[in-house]
């Protein structure tokens, strides 16, 4: 292939790769940026959207878009359900401790995993996309699914900047990241904002996990792979800053895709991985954080 | 047994609830202990399977364990082996080394099993062969590694069944050659499995005049694959694929996506559609390409009376899926190397009148002396030359056509035809 096509297919895949990272990555972001909480079952959230979109394909009947639109909604407030049924049921009783929450959250991926493992199967499994259309470029052909991701990815994720920006919502959660005492003292609910956010940040992971599912196929093992590079993100793009996750979302994606295409994706983890220890070394506070508070 | 609940217990509830609810646990965590209870070593055979219940060689292991069910209840209603009733004991490895290797122990140390069959995946079983030596533990591979066969392993690991994938990919070689084209490109999973493909199928396309022009190797944990396709070269002839993992659908389906109506010819082997069905409309650019199977999935005209009563056993219907649920697609050219090595390994206890592990030498002297097996309800894919030496069975190798998207079988390659030269002699070993 000449350098064109190349470099079409090398951008598109970063795109897609980013959009998904983005959405994953910020809920990871979110969660440690208010809570200081790490949340190390943040992929099994990503696998549980993937899975129940691939539930709701099975149960609901209709075109392939009526379940998927249906697993779009469905898939975050469960997922969101369970992240705030967890924040009540351990978190909070362990007074979200940083490593006492590394470690629960560890437990709680087994959980998920190994629950899932007996529920819906060893197996990979395949969900239709909402419409197949493949855009035929004169070199290669690419599905049009993927283009969609890349839009519903961005809009989620200006929606939420905007949310956090000028809502009461968004209002309370900074207050909460800034200071937490001096954020209660000032009649925040704080215990509240700390289970929404956790149950947002699983919900966002969700989202990835469903957008996912059509372009590759829902495993219980599926986590793994975005976890690491949610934290590949995040850590570079500074823990808690949500400007700096999404510009680190989007370096990673795209170098992702483009040293995959001209190079190899093993590579392409090198590099992320190697970006990650460098940003550790020389700007410990990721490229977009501030320093030490 | 346990008696929760009964007047003489109610003194103490909570011990007798803990006594209950350990004995519910040791029960549900592992099942082999029930059979060991019941028998004792001497009366029955006890045959370890590590299967991959779980991890991403999940829907072969779901097969392989269905197929061994099949089998040990068939050789049980036979009247067992000399007289004594078959136990299969099953462990899960999760397809990971580490754990194939805790199973081959556990099997050894606890259960004390009479032999150990069916690993798959060749990370596992490169794992867990040399601890089945060292523990000398008879282990019947029904996996596709060459290893055994160049000599890797030792003198009580066995392949009674499947071909290795060098037997299978010299003898596939010269029909793609000069059927489908000479510039290939291969694309296989990145570790010894895929390692053997890429040796293999580049020394054999070589020898006959063609040429590997692109050579991609992808982890088998992958679920992503567009990236990779890039790197297919457009004077490729053929796209030679073989991919496993949870992700081989995806694969395929981005396969045809990216390549559009422009495709060269495609040559698979089946295991990048293993447990996967062809109805799906993304793969419908399959129509037209070529697989390697090892046992046609889809029953062919010219099918044998060991074919369907095989597939009756095993409970699978003429297109390859499960009889009770037709999505259920099953791992028909791995899966059938599990009935056949236990009928293997009956026949070299039967040779060696194996009634325990007092005899496990003369069994596996046994079964270094077999030259082969006929074409029976025992051997349903065919004939197969045993060589001793090497430990290792070459059995005939099928081309298929997908024909209105079902697999007919175009050309087929009899075991003397996938021969080469011996690479090891096990029997020169010690035991």
């Amino acid at each position: 292939m000449d350098i064109v096509p190349y470099l079409l297919l090398a951008t598109l895949e970063g795109l897609v790769q980013a959009s998904v990272l983005m959405l994953t990555a910020l809920g990871l972001s979110l969660v440690f940026g208010v809570m200081r909480v790490v949340n190390v079952s943040h992929g099994e959230f990503f696998m549980l959207g993937a899975v129940a979109a691939w539930v709701c394909a099975n149960l609901i009947p209709g075109p392939p878009y009526v379940p998927f639109i249906a697993a779009l909604l469905i898939a975050p407030v469960f997922v969101g359900a369970l992240a705030w049924a967890a924040d009540w049921a351990i978190l909070k009783r362990i007074n979200y401790n940083p490593e006492a929450t590394i470690v629960s959250t560890i437990g709680l991926m087994y959980i998920i995993q190994q629950m899932t493992l007996i529920t819906f199967g060893p197996d990979a499994q395949a969900v239709d996309a909402p419409f197949y259309y493949t855009v035929r470029f004169p070199w290669f052909g690419y599905s049009g699914y993927k283009f969609f991701i890349i839009a519903v990815a961005f809009v989620l994720v200006g929606g939420l900047l905007y949310l956090l920006r000028h809502s009461k919502v968004g209002l309370f959660m900074r207050a909460t990241q800034f200071d937490k005492e001096t954020a209660q003292n000032f009649g925040i609910p704080v215990t509240k904002v700390y289970s929404g956010v956790f149950a947002v940040g699983a919900m966002l992971a969700a989202i990835g996990g469903v957008l996912v599912v059509p372009s590759q196929q829902a495993h219980y093992l599926m986590g793994h792979d975005p976890l690491l590079l949610s934290f590949v993100v995040v850590i570079v793009g500074g823990l808690g800053s949500i400007p700096g996750t999404i510009a680190a979302a989007i370096l990673i994606g795209m170098s992702d895709g483009l040293l995959s295409v001209f190079f190899s994706p093993t590579l392409a983890k090198i590099f992320s991985t190697l970006l990650v220890a460098l940003v550790l070394v020389f700007r410990p506070q990721g490229l977009f954080g501030k320093a030490g508070r | 047994m346990n008696t929760i609940g009964t007047k003489k217990n109610l003194t103490l509830p909570r011990r007798s609830l803990l006594k209950g609810m350990a004995a519910a646990g040791t029960v549900l965590a592992a099942p082999g202990i029930i059979g060991r209870a019941v028998a004792q070593s001497g009366d029955v055979i006890k045959l370890g399977a590590p299967f991959h219940r779980t991890g991403i060689g999940a829907a072969y292991g779901r097969w392989y364990e269905r197929t061994a069910l099949a089998a040990v209840k068939l050789i049980n209603e036979q009247g067992g082996i000399n007289g004594l009733p078959v136990e299969l004991i099953i462990e899960d490895d999760g397809t990971d080394p580490k754990r194939g290797v805790e199973a081959v122990e556990k099997f050894s140390a606890e259960h004390k099993v009479d032999a150990i069959f069916g690993h798959l995946f060749s990370h596992v079983s490169a794992a867990s062969a040399p601890r089945a030596g060292e523990l000398k533990m008879p282990y019947f591979l029904c996996s596709e590694a060459h290893s055994l066969a160049a000599g890797a392993f030792n003198r009580y690991v066995f392949q009674p069944s499947i071909s290795d994938v060098k037997s299978q990919v010299s003898s596939m070689a010269p029909w793609i050659t000069d059927n489908l084209g000479k510039k290939v490109t291969m694309i296989y999973p990145d570790y010894a499995f895929g390692y053997d493909h890429r040796d293999n199928l580049r020394a054999a396309v070589e020898a006959q005049g063609g040429e590997i022009v692109g050579d991609i190797a992808i982890p088998p944990t992958e679920t992503s694959y567009t990236r990779y396709l890039p790197r297919i070269p457009l004077n490729t002839e053929v796209i030679y694929h073989v991919l496993v993992g949870p992700g081989v659908l995806t694969f395929v389906k981005e396969l045809g996506e990216h390549l559009g109506s422009q495709r060269p010819e495609i040559f698979g082997f089946i295991d990048s559609l293993e447990a996967v069905s062809f109805d799906i409309p993304q793969l419908a650019y399959l129509e037209g390409t070529h697989f390697w199977e090892a046992m046609p999935r889809y029953a062919q005209p010219n099918q044998t009376s060991f074919d369907k009563f095989y597939r009756e056993k095993v409970g699978v219907d003429a297109n390859g899926a499960s009889v009770d649920d037709p999505k259920s697609v099953a791992t028909f050219s791995h899966m059938f190397s599990v009935w056949e090595t236990l009928f293997a390994m009956k026949k070299a206890m039967e040779m060696a009148d194996y009634k325990g592990p007092k005899q496990k030498i003369a069994m596996l002297e046994a079964m270094e002396s077999i030259t082969g097996f006929e074409e029976s309800n025992e051997f349903p894919q065919g004939r197969k030359i045993f060589n001793g030496k090497m430990h290792q069975s070459f059995a005939q190798q099928n081309i298929s056509k997908v024909v209105d998207g079902k697999l007919k079988v175009v050309h087929t390659v009899s075991p003397e035809d996938t021969l080469y030269p011996d690479e090891a002699d096990y029997t020169k070993m010690s035991f």
